[in-house]
């Protein structure tokens, strides 16, 4: 057993990156390729009473303009690629395949659509009334006896807009048909959920298609699921008898793959003169499509993040004329934290408390939701380190009492929470002649560092070093492992490539216990210490053995190790005892703020956050800062601008649509809380993707009232809103 | 993108002659190569005038500077000339864009940028820029980012530039030269305000081709600075700018001279000079410059979602005189 595992170690696939060198789905090539563009819709709402293609078609290099009227038939039970009906703006509604990306672009702009045109709806506010229930409302204790017990109230609406993931790699599929064989480059989260959607949306089996990414510049939710541009480049390959590569451009990929939906949130605590909530309201409503159902999740914090005898919680959906929003980098968690997180922001407030002591005093030593203990919870800990760390003692509580030359001073906090999900999940690992071990698991890179820490988790179950493993993924051929959303990955392929690897080294110890005159004869593999490609007895360290020299004298030219990772019965579902697995953090910031022209600036930030076992510092750390990167776009700066007339979006480009630059990100300080978990998972890790970004919308907030005394409820906070 | 023909010019004159209808000057191409990408600009023919030898800045007699149509925003920006005695421009330049783009687009170019209104961009929305008769949608619409003062019911978009901003207070000359020869175009006459032929930004003639701007003498007592005010801290068009210039002097130190142009509030750059002039004989304070303000905003008119701008637009002219009067600049 080596100690890999937790060290810091670069990134294994950084060179390949920063040289471009990696391969991303798009860059795959195969003979004959030809390149399709999609036509989208310009309406939000209505039909298609005509498509003229006469023009498009006489291009130069078009090969096929496949529209509503002659697509082929694909598998009858799926909703057709295209549709002459018109439910949002920016609706695929044809494909031009060509020789050359130019031409197909060029001859997809020629495709001439009439319409009839119906007046759209694509903000909430003016159709609210319209909201359904999604889902039973959640009533614990009696909301409205504690409301009314309260001598203290927090009673707003808070609002988040539409935001975009905009990962940096476009969506993209090659698709290549091999007779009814379809491999998919595919730009995804899932290799195997793709391979299943477009194995359904042919009507193939599941061995027919093979879905390969080896690498992915970014998904944060929206490659979570195969959208309808993957299933058209197969299509269109079809009919052009020929591969097809389809990318989408950046214009078309905000209405193309998804969105975090805006959300309405009615938030009502109340409280005693202790502090203490004695009731806590949550009704939240998320806008979707005409033809989707998405639940943003908003409220369901509601239920466990502070202990309150009386809850009321619930969710609405809202139909309008827009492209079905998805999951976006803590769906639910992001948009509920920011109004609960501020609303304790204005409890603490209002009853001159301070903020981290009004969220001790209604600390939830277990899920009070499902009335589980938590799995391990040291949100405490996070609050006391990250307090420490930032000097939250030198906050002034007074509102506007704190400068730094011209600047209004802020400091504000928040807590984070994230589900530690962990989701069944196979892995292959084999050892070669030379000793050097190769990993399989059906998972992917989103960028985050997963080909890094299975070679570190690997390394130290078999015992080589990182160097002496190579980790394949992205690939929907591997043992099976579910997409990377959730913040699954590190804990699912992290639990079952340990598992593998440990079924391998225990394999290769029992064989090689077993030949003649072996050295470690007698030993079981728990009796054999396997060290930087090294078997040691642990009875006799005198005895020790190269795994290469093993292998020989094995006279095997590879071994397997093979394990499913399942989450057991502690999760729930069996017998004994039941946990909820959760993962907790605090954020701090301070923030600047011009006292004439309200520019705010976040000066610094500390998260400190309890995640279980660390797999590898470095990636861990990163991750966590990337979502606090994303809690500072969504607090000042993002969002997606619906034009209400129109029904489309105005700000469809990475110029008009605002992410942090350098210039917005300030020094984050990241402190890992240590914590152990026996029960979240094998490898004792829980996820780090999503939690980032949870409260940090709010401790910026919370920190431009307390620079400024103007609460924001509604993001995200431009100038405007604070002059 | 439409097809269109290339074609390189080997000098001024033969850039000119080759000009057509439907032909369009290509310099850096940050702006014109995205429009022709989004089908807004479609032109027949792009004459490539990268090649011409007009990336020089010399000194003019009597202390001005000629600045070639081809110096890069960066180059301009860093030239030690212009950062000893047109600072403004200097700084006005750096607060635009990114690095990158700043390294590829030329000053002549600068000058000729389309407006960021989200309608004009995308061929879906009606616009009176792009198409025009069609409408403006931004009016009704989205129009956080769009104009405050001179625009019109046909268009209320903003010019985007931050270097024009500058070369407006600072009273740049644009050298042109076109199939009638050369003349002669002061900046403020340059860039025009939107009445009902929004679709023309300058009044630039066709084949008309800008060969350098040039900037004339600034008292060395003249100080300038200019402030940009946006939603994130770089790579984000002007919510406001304002490039402002003073003199301050005499025993009883009052303002001398003063200039005040205005970003983010119009279809071109604003210049302010009656508030300019409210300035002189006054003394260097907060309160002249907030009086100023008032004035350079007077007939300011605000929509749904920019009416902010009016306040805000004061406050950044006090803030860029006021950093003079502090030494912020």
């Amino acid at each position: 057993m080596n100690n890999y595992v937790g060290k810091p170690l670069d990134r294994v696939d950084g060179r390949l990156k920063v040289t471009g060198a990696a391969k991303y789905a798009a860059e795959f090539d195969a003979p004959k390729m030809s390149h399709a563009v999609l036509v989208l819709s310009t309406i939000a709402k209505g039909a298609i009473t005509a498509m003229d293609t006469s023009e498009a078609e006489k291009q130069p290099g078009v090969i096929a303009v496949i529209t509503p009227d002659n697509m082929p038939k694909v598998a009858a039970a799926q909703r057709p690629l295209f549709d002459k009906a018109i439910h949002y703006s920016g609706q695929s509604i044809a494909v031009v395949v060509a020789e050359t990306l130019e031409e197909a672009t060029r001859a997809a702009d020629l495709v001439h659509v009439t319409y009839a045109e119906e007046k759209p709806a694509v903000e909430m506010e003016p159709v609210i009334d319209q909201a359904y229930q999604r889902g039973q409302p959640n009533k614990r204790g009696d909301f409205d006896a504690g409301l009314a017990g309260a001598t203290h109230k927090v009673d707003h609406i808070y609002r988040t807009p539409i935001e975009h993931h905009n990962p940096m790699e476009p969506h993209a599929t090659v698709a290549v048909w091999n007779g009814d064989m379809l491999t998919a480059y595919d730009s995804t989260q899932g290799v195997s959920g793709s391979a299943q959607s477009l194995a359904r949306r042919f009507g193939i089996g599941a061995d027919k298609v093979r879905v390969i990414d080896p690498f992915v510049g970014g998904g944060f939710g929206c490659k979570g699921q195969s959208w309808p541009h993957s299933s058209i480049a197969a299509m269109a390959a079809q009919v052009v008898n020929r591969p097809v590569k389809l990318a989408l451009t950046r214009r078309q990929m905000f209405t193309s793959n998804g969105h975090r939906p805006p959300t309405r949130q009615a938030v009502i605590l109340g409280a005693g003169d202790d502090g203490k909530l004695t009731a806590h309201q949550h009704y939240a409503i998320n806008h979707t499509s005409r033809q989707d159902e998405f639940v943003e999740g908003t409220s369901r914090l509601a239920t466990s993040m502070y202990s309150c005898a009386n809850v009321n919680q619930g969710q609405k959906l809202l139909r309008l004329d827009v492209p079905g929003p998805t999951y976006a980098r803590a769906p639910g968690e992001s948009t509920g934290s920011f109004s609960i997180e501020t609303a304790m922001d204005e409890l603490a407030a209002e009853l001159g408390v301070d903020p981290i002591e009004l969220r001790l005093r209604n600390y939830a030593e277990k899920d009070e939701a499902s009335n589980r203990p938590y799995s391990s919870k040291s949100l405490k800990e996070c609050y006391r380190l990250g307090a420490e760390k930032f000097g939250w003692s030198k906050r002034n509580p007074k509102v506007g009492s704190m400068t730094e030359g011209r600047y209004l001073v802020g400091y504000g906090m928040a807590s984070a929470t994230y589900p530690a999900n962990f989701w069944p999940t196979s892995a292959k690992a084999v050892m070669t002649a030379d000793g050097k071990v190769q990993v399989q698991c059906g998972t992917q890179d989103l960028g985050t560092g997963t080909y890094t820490i299975l070679g570190q988790i690997a390394a130290d179950a078999v015992g080589v070093k990182p160097d002496m493993v190579r980790v394949e993924i992205g690939d929907s051929w591997l043992p099976n492992a579910p997409g990377s959303g959730g913040s699954n990955s590190a804990t699912s392929a992290g639990s079952a490539v340990m598992l593998a690897s440990q079924a391998l080294k225990k394999q290769v110890v029992e064989l090689y216990a077993a030949t003649e005159s072996s050295p470690l004869s007698g030993h079981a593999d728990e009796d054999v210490e396997a060290r930087d490609g090294k078997l040691t007895s642990k009875k006799d360290p005198t005895k020790s053995v190269e795994y290469a020299e093993v292998m020989k004298k094995l006279g095997k030219t590879s071994l397997e190790g093979e394990a499913t990772a399942r989450p057991g019965a502690e999760r729930g579902g069996g017998p004994g005892e039941h946990y909820t697995m959760q993962g907790f953090g605090a954020q701090f910031c301070e923030v600047h703020v011009d006292p004439d022209l309200r520019m705010v600036r976040v000066a610094r930030w500390v998260g400190a956050f309890g995640l279980g076992k660390v797999l590898n510092e470095k990636t861990l750390v990163s991750q966590l800062k990337g979502g606090v990167v994303w809690g500072i776009g969504m607090g000042l700066l993002e969002e997606t601008i619906p034009d209400a007339t129109h029904g489309r979006f105005v700000n469809c480009s990475l110029a008009d649509y605002h992410v942090p630059v350098s210039a917005d990100v300030c020094s984050i300080d990241i402190i890992l809380v240590p914590e152990e978990d026996k029960f979240v998972s094998p490898i004792g890790a829980k996820g780090a993707g999503e939690i980032g970004i949870t409260g940090a919308a709010a401790a910026i907030g919370n920190a431009i009232y307390h620079a400024t005394g103007k609460r924001v409820r509604d993001l995200p906070i431009t100038l405007n809103k604070i002059l | 993108m439409k097809a269109f023909e290339y074609q390189r010019a080997g000098s001024v004159g033969e850039a000119i002659r080759s000009a057509s209808d439907g032909s369009k000057f290509l310099g850096g191409g940050t702006n014109l190569v995205d429009l022709m990408k989004y089908n807004v600009e479609e032109p027949s023919k792009l004459i490539d005038v990268t090649r011409l030898p007009l990336a020089k800045i010399e000194d003019l007699p009597g202390g001005g500077l000629r600045i070639g149509a081809l110096v890069k925003n960066s180059d301009l920006a860093a030239d030690h000339r212009v950062f000893e005695r047109y600072r403004m421009l200097s700084q006005a330049i750096l607060n635009g864009a990114s690095p990158q783009l700043r390294n590829l687009a030329t000053t002549g170019g600068n000058l000729m940028q389309r407006t960021r209104c989200g309608y004009f961009y995308d061929t879906a929305f009606p616009c009176n820029k792009r198409t025009p008769g069609s409408g403006c949608s931004a009016i009704q619409g989205q129009n956080r980012m769009h104009a405050i003062l001179g625009q019109s019911d046909a268009c209320i978009a903003v010019n985007p530039s931050d270097m024009c901003v500058a070369l407006a207070a600072l009273d740049a000359v644009i050298q042109v030269e076109g199939p009638k020869g050369k003349r002669s175009i002061p900046i403020l006459e340059f860039h025009r305000l939107p009445g009902d032929t929004p679709n023309l930004d300058t009044n630039l003639g066709h084949g008309e081709l800008i060969w350098a701007v040039d900037l004339p003498p600034l008292p060395k007592e003249v100080q300038t600075h200019y402030v940009k005010v946006r939603d994130r801290n770089s790579y984000a068009f002007a919510l406001t700018s304002a490039a402002v210039g003073m003199h301050v002097g005499g025993v009883d130190p009052t303002i001398r001279a003063a200039r005040i142009a205005l970003g983010g509030v119009s279809h071109k750059p604003w210049r302010a000079q009656e508030a300019e002039k409210a300035l002189v004989g006054m003394p260097a304070t907060r309160e002249s410059f907030r009086h100023a303000a008032e004035f350079a905003l007077t007939g300011a008119k605000g929509y749904e979602h920019n009416d902010f701008k009016v306040e805000l637009a004061k406050r950044t002219i006090v803030r860029a005189f006021m950093d003079l009067v502090v030494g912020l600049a």
